[in-house]
Parts: structure tokens; sequence; C-alpha cells
């Protein structure tokens, strides 16, 4: 099991947000998380990585074998664990150079290698690029600061080419994206797939999944997973809308 | 103030005149910053020669930037061999001997403060540079200021700089305290004219010890269509006090003031900033950015005057500060004073912390929480650096910033060897 969550429950300001909830995933799987506004997916992302304002109250997170809940936002990420934010940050007069070396060879350095050269990692940069298309420039820029929508939600899978997760949360990437960019994320996402690797796709609409084709998915609702099925799952809900679970989840708690 | 009473009476000899005018101003004086007060500190009236090579043991952080030096250690003068055409850089104490002539009047217009009097009374040296009509020194000047002596010592340090009409010079001063043993007590008086049409980059460095006392003045003349253009770098200090005051004179004249601290343990920066606008169509702009750690105790306060004649001016200022501990401070007191109408005049003052939805998506990239607040931090000044005159000194900068923000993290301090000092000692 690449992933394995089990009755996990997470709160803010004393607020429970999550109320248990269970995931599994398997090595080469995609999986896409649905479901209304607030039902707590961009909540389920952020605990999962770490994200300080959150508490966990109870359950568990293991990414292959190692205890999630344990480490650090930075040792999850070099443990694989990727998160593409669904509002990338801007970083004023933090390069996207020196941001990603800085990334990449705190990674190195977990695993007991030694930094790259300069040169290496250029080459590595330029050669990561050309999978989501990036500017050469962009490098050059500070964080995020002044893309466009598109651009940082490109520079996002840019990341996670560079870092090779072993599972990555794309967190509403499709927001903000017009169909051109959204295609070009979505490339590159499906060319970073691997049998080895994983991804959680969660979205608010069916589009995105006509790119990146999901083998379950899931809807959340109130901090849980109330439905699992397949891709024909998503289209059922494209049409009918999210009504139809939440008056069936709202009449069994009556 | 009996200490300086006492030191009129027993230095009579060489003060001479000025020991008459001291023992009035003692008589008179009442503001004197209560930093002067303890009597530990020696003055080095008699200009004996203290038992110390500072010249030598001195190893100065900023090497990679090819300057033409001079130390003042102390207050004592140390000159650089080879000077370019036009430039003169010599001791204050040995013009005013040799040529009188060459020292202009000063450039304190209205605004004479109890410890300027005193510096003018108490004064032994310090340097005077002059860049003559249309000289464009290619390299920079540097002079390095030491705190170097066997007791608790106040040096009373004079630095008269003069650009003249056209002519365009670069001038770094350092800063640095050379033991971390002794009190050391400075007051310093930098005046600074640049004439018509010249232009004066004049970026400054501190690294003084926690037991350093610093009060400095810079007292700037900008004439027509000239422009003064200044960096101050805090990056470590005891008790430091800078008062900038630049006096926009005439048509055109402009001025880019800008500064950074970084203060940790229990330093005491503070920047006093006065720009007075006096003529039409003059510039103003300032960048102000603390970071403030541990229970540091951080002051910036920065006044704009306008005067009724300087019609069509624009002044700005802006000062960002990051509070990085619970218990650090930071006083903010932007001011504008506007006496004429068809001005553009805006002031920005902001205190906060890091960003902490930058901090985690930085450490969600891997990158470990110590380093991503450091990268922050340096990120947060790196616009002051960019205002940096000197092309090699940016590069030095950012690398000396990183370094002050690993020690504060690792609690520990070291320097490199200075480009600058070695060449001084080979010559």
């Amino acid at each position: 099991m690449l992933l394995d969550v089990r009755g996990l429950r997470a709160s803010i300001d004393g607020k429970e947000i999550l109320k248990g909830i269970n995931l599994q995933v398997r090595p080469g799987e995609v999986h896409a998380i649905m479901g209304p506004n607030g039902s707590g997916k961009s909540t389920f992302s952020e605990v999962l990585a770490g994200a300080p304002a959150f508490t966990v109250m109870d359950g568990e997170a293991w990414l292959n074998g190692v205890n999630l809940l344990e480490l650090s936002p930075e040792n999850r990420s070099h443990e694989g664990l990727f998160l593409s934010f669904q509002y990338p940050v801007e970083i004023p007069g933090v390069s996207m150079a020196n941001f990603m070396k800085a990334a990449i060879n705190a990674k190195r350095k977990y695993f007991g290698q030694e930094p790259l050269t300069a040169a290496e990692f250029l080459k590595l940069m330029k050669e990561k690029r050309s999978v989501v298309e990036l500017d050469s420039k962009l490098a050059s820029r500070s964080v995020n600061e002044g893309f466009s929508g598109g651009e940082k939600k490109r520079n996002e899978i840019f990341q996670m080419a560079m870092l090779e997760p072993k599972l990555s949360i794309l967190d509403e990437t499709d927001s903000g994206l017009d169909i051109d960019a959204l295609r070009v994320v979505a490339e590159g996402v499906n060319k970073l797939h691997t049998p080895q690797n994983a991804t959680i796709v969660i979205t608010h609409y069916q589009r995105l999944l006509d790119y990146i084709k999901p083998d379950f998915v899931h809807v959340l609702y109130k901090g849980r997973i109330v439905r699992t099925g397949g891709p024909e799952l998503a289209l059922e809900l494209e049409e009918r809308g999210y009504d139809w679970i939440k008056n069936e989840i709202d009449a069994q708690e009556q | 103030m009996n200490q300086y009473q006492q030191l009129y009476e027993e230095n009579r000899d060489v003060l001479g005149e000025r020991g008459d005018e001291l023992k009035a101003f003692l008589e008179s004086a009442a503001e004197i910053d209560k930093v002067f007060a303890p009597e530990t500190y020696a003055v080095n009236l008699r200009r004996l020669k203290l038992p110390v090579d500072a010249a030598k043991s001195f190893k100065c952080a900023v090497p990679a930037v090819s300057t033409t030096p001079a130390l003042v250690v102390n207050d004592i003068f140390q000159p650089s061999k080879r000077l370019p055409e036009g430039v003169t850089f010599m001791s204050l104490r040995a013009a005013a001997e040799l040529h009188p002539e060459w020292i202009p009047a000063s450039v304190r217009d209205d605004i004479k403060s109890a410890e300027s009097r005193l510096n003018d009374l108490l004064w032994t040296d310090g340097a005077l540079i002059r860049i003559g009509q249309n000289v464009r020194p290619e390299r920079p000047l540097q002079l390095v200021n030491i705190l170097s002596a066997p007791m608790d010592l106040m040096v009373c340090r004079r630095v008269i700089i003069v650009v003249e009409s056209g002519a365009d010079a670069k001038l770094l001063l350092c800063d640095h305290t050379q033991d971390s043993e002794h009190n050391y007590l400075v007051n310093e008086l930098i005046e600074v004219s640049v004439a018509e049409g010249g232009r004066l980059s004049l970026d400054r460095v501190e690294e003084s010890s926690p037991l350093t006392v610093r009060r400095s003045e810079m007292h700037v003349q900008v004439g027509a269509n000239a422009r003064f253009c200044s960096t101050s770098s805090l990056l470590t200090c005891g008790d430091s006090s800078s008062k900038i005051n630049v006096s926009l004179d005439a048509s055109g004249a402009e001025a880019s003031v800008n500064g950074m601290v970084i203060a940790s343990g229990t330093q005491t920066p503070a920047f006093h900033t006065r720009i007075r606008h006096k003529a039409d169509h003059t510039l103003s702009n300032q960048v102000f950015k603390y970071v403030a750690d541990g229970q540091s105790n951080c002051t910036f306060d920065g006044l704009i005057i306008v005067d009724e004649s300087a019609r069509f001016t624009e002044a700005y200022q802006t000062n960002h500060n990051l509070l990085a501990s619970n218990d650090a401070k930071m006083h903010t007191e932007p001011t504008l004073e506007i006496y004429c109408d068809e001005v553009k005049c805006s002031h920005g003052a902001t205190t906060g912390q890091l960003d902490d939805t930058a901090l985690f998506y930085m450490r969600s990239r891997g990158i470990p929480e110590a380093e991503a607040r450091r990268m922050l931090m340096e990120a947060f000044l790196s616009d002051v650096i960019a205002n940096v005159g000197i092309d090699s000194l940016r590069e030095r900068l950012r690398h000396l910033v990183e370094r002050r923000f690993s020690a504060l993290a690792e609690g520990s301090d070291s320097c490199a060897d200075c480009s600058a000092i070695n060449a001084l000692k080979q010559e």
C-alpha cells in the first residue's frame, strides 16, 4: 500500500473538519476526490502535507510504511509526498532557481547524498521544464511572483517533476485555468505517471478527469468519504450534481 | 559631565582655544545623550600610540571588493599609498594643519546637536576625502574604521567628504570593532557636500561588538542636479544610533537614502533620517528595513520636510519591519512636514512577522524550516541590497547577510580575509 489513511480526524481553531477519513492508494493508481465546497477536500490534502494550522485529533496516515503524522512537512516531502497547492504562494525576493536548489539539495542531504553541482542542477532544471513547457525566464524570477494563473499551476507541476514524489496530491489544479493551460498541465501530470507512483486529484469538476483518467472516484462530504466508485461516478456527479448524495447522507444522519 | 571638566583642566595645553569652548559648552550643555555620562572611557587627546596593531590583526569581511582603501584605527588615520589623480584621501588632522583651505565650512545648517558640538571640541582625527571637479575614480574608495584598544575608549572621529561639481565617486565606509572585551563610545560626525552635477554613492557597513556605543551623525548637502545615494547595512551592533540629515539645496537635487538592520540579542539599533527639500524639482527616496530578533529594541524615525519654495518635489519613504521573535521591539515614526502644495509625497510603515503560508509552502517542498526562515528574511532585505552602489559589494552583502542569519541560527560568527586590508599590508 502506498498511502494508507485510517480514521483521520483533524480540526482547526477547535472546529472539526475531517471526521474520520479512510483511503487506500496503491502504486500506479489515480484517485479523484470530489465533493461540494466546504466538505474538507483541501483540508485533507493540507493535513497530509503537515500544515501547522491543523490539529490531528485521531487516526493514522502511512506513506509507504512511514508514519506521516510523526514527520515535519519537509520530511514528508523527502519521503515522497507532494502537494500541488490550490493557491501557489508568491515569495518575492526568492528566485525559482534558489528555491528549487534548496529543495533538491535538502532532499539529497536527507538521503545522505552530496548536493548537486551547479551544472548538474541547471541540466535537471532544463530537462524538467520541458515537461510543462515552462519558460526558462521564469527560473530567474521570484517564486510565483507576477506569474499568470496558468504559469503558477504549470510551475507546481514543474516542481513535482523536479522532486519526483511517490504520491502527488493535486489540489484544484484545474481552477483558474483556460482549456489550453489545462491540457498542458494534465499532459505534464500524465507524463510523470509511472507504475510506481500514484496521484490524488482533488477537483470540483469532471472536466479535468477527461485528461487525467482516474481509477477511483471518491466523494467527500462533511469530512468523510461518503461514496466511492469508478470513473462513471464522476460523470454521474457532473450530470446530477451533489444534492442527491447530500440528501441521502443528511437523511441517514437524522 | 564632571569628567569632561576634569579632562579640560588636565589637557588645557593640547586643547588650546578649543579648551575654552569646551569649558563653555560643558557649562551650558544640558541635553547631551546620557551615554556620554559614564566616566570609564579614556579619550586619546594626546594622540598616544596605543599598543595595538589593528591593521595587522584586522580581517575585513568584505573581500572580493576591489577598492582604494585607508584605515582609521580608533581616530588615527592610516593612509592609502596609491591614490587616483584628482582625489584627496588624507588625515583630517594633517589637512587642517597643511591645507586648512581644503576644509569646507560645516554643512550642519540649522541643526547642531550637543553630540556634534562635543565632536567639534574633542575630535582628534578622521579623514578628508575630496573628489576634484569632474573626477571619476575607477575604483571605489574604502575607509575602514576600526576600534581596537587595550582599555575602554571614547573616540571622537570626523570625516569630511567633498564631491566637486561633475565628479562621480563611490565610497565604502566600514565600522568594525576589533575585540569584544572593551567598551567603546564612538562620537562620529560625517559631513558631505555634493556640488552641482556631482554624484556620490556612499555605502556603509557596520559590524560592531555588543559593548560598542555609537552615536553617528551624517550631514549631507546636495547641490543642483547632483545625486547622493546611500545604503547603511547594520549587521551587528551594540547601542547604535545614526542620524542622517540630507538637505536638497538646489533644483534637481536627488537623494536615495536606504538602510537595513539585522538585530538580535539586546541590541538597540536606531536610524533617524531627516530629508529636507529646499528647492524645486528635488527628489528623495528612502527604504529602510529591519529584521528584529531576540530581545532587540529597534527604532526608525524618518522625517521629510518640504519647504514652501520646493515646488514639484517628490519625496517617498518606506519602512518595513519583520519581528522574528516574540520579544523583539520595533518603534517606527514616519513624519511628513509639507509646506508646499505642488508635491508628491508618500510614506508607508509596516511591522509584521514571517508569512506562515510562504513558510509552509517552502517546507512542503522539502526546505527545512530554519533554512526557509533564513531565505525569507534574506529575501525581505533584498531590495535594500539592490540599492547598494558598489557592484561587487552587493554580491558580498548577500553573502554577509546569509552568514549573519546562519550565525543567528548557530550562534557563531567569523570573518573572512579582506583583500582591502591585505592590499594595505603589502604596500
